[in-house]
């Protein structure tokens, strides 16, 4: 289409600033982690999925899977996954509240940030403490 | 009679589904789900910890009690329709090719289908052995 001659003089339009431009604050940083730990529980599923259809049909690939969440790295993806379960769940239930409409206000949202930075930390090392606080130091001692 | 200038129906606005034609089906069952999983989630960690050591035939086992069976079929098929929902919002807003775009979001679909009847089988197998 031929440029119409009548037209005014147009102007590149004010972009808003890009996200990284805002300096990180515990609100947006929540905000992201909860989608992050979505997508690594999402991951979890699968391997979960993997793991009973293996004790059903495969012993072979259950003992593989066995194998592979018992290593080293596959105890910290565990470590990994059982923080994301516990976080997601947490700010899941601040999610929550926010849909039934309490705690907007910023300071409140900030002190249920920190509730859940500090319960899901907390709950993470509860269960990996009972499970395995005697065992353990085995485990960590043969490696 | 108040003068709209809409040019919506008075049918579709009083259905009130938007131009998705499902209104506000995704983010009512991203939270029913959410509430759901809950008790589930507590109840899947706890269980784990419980089984830290334990071999396949203790597994096999424990999962063939009637309501362990049930609960771990719940946990797993509501988590993973909630997850679905969750990556079809993640994928919506930062997959920007259209044809990327709409091949995840009916991949997505068809893994839950599969997810569903693989954990069913599964879970049904050791339960009913």
């Amino acid at each position: 289409m031929a440029p119409d001659p009548q037209a005014p003089k147009t102007y590149p339009r004010p972009l808003s600033p890009h996200l990284q431009i805002y300096k990180p604050q515990l609100t947006s940083v929540l905000s992201i982690s909860h989608r992050m730990t979505g997508i690594a529980l999402f991951i979890g599923l699968f391997v979960l999925i993997a793991w009973l259809y293996g004790l059903a049909f495969s012993p072979a690939m259950f003992s593989c899977l066995q194998d592979i969440l018992t290593s080293f790295l596959g105890r910290m993806a565990l470590l990994g996954w059982t923080f994301c379960l516990f976080y997601h769940l947490c700010n899941g239930v601040r999610h929550l509240l926010w849909d039934a409409g309490y705690g907007f206000e910023i300071p409140i949202a900030y002190a249920t940030g920190w509730v859940v930075v500090f319960g899901s930390v907390g709950l993470t090392l509860f269960c990996w403490y009972i499970a395995y606080g005697e065992r353990g130091r085995e485990f960590w001692m043969g490696m | 009679m108040q003068k709209s200038n809409s040019m919506q129906s008075k049918l579709a606005k009083a259905k009130g589904l938007g131009s998705a034609h499902d209104g506000t089906h995704h983010w009512w069952m991203q939270r029913l789900t959410a509430i759901a999983i809950l008790p589930l989630a507590v109840w899947f960690a706890g269980s784990l910890v419980a089984l830290v050591g334990a071999d396949a035939g203790l597994i096999a086992s424990w999962l063939s009690r009637p309501w362990n069976a049930i609960l771990m079929l719940l946990f797993v098929c509501v988590s993973l329709y909630h997850g679905v929902l969750g990556m079809q919002v993640v994928v919506e807003d930062y997959v920007h090719h259209a044809g990327w775009k709409f091949g995840m979001l009916i991949g997505m679909k068809l893994l839950l289908w599969l997810g569903w009847t693989v954990t069913a089988f599964s879970i049904l197998k050791i339960a009913l052995m």
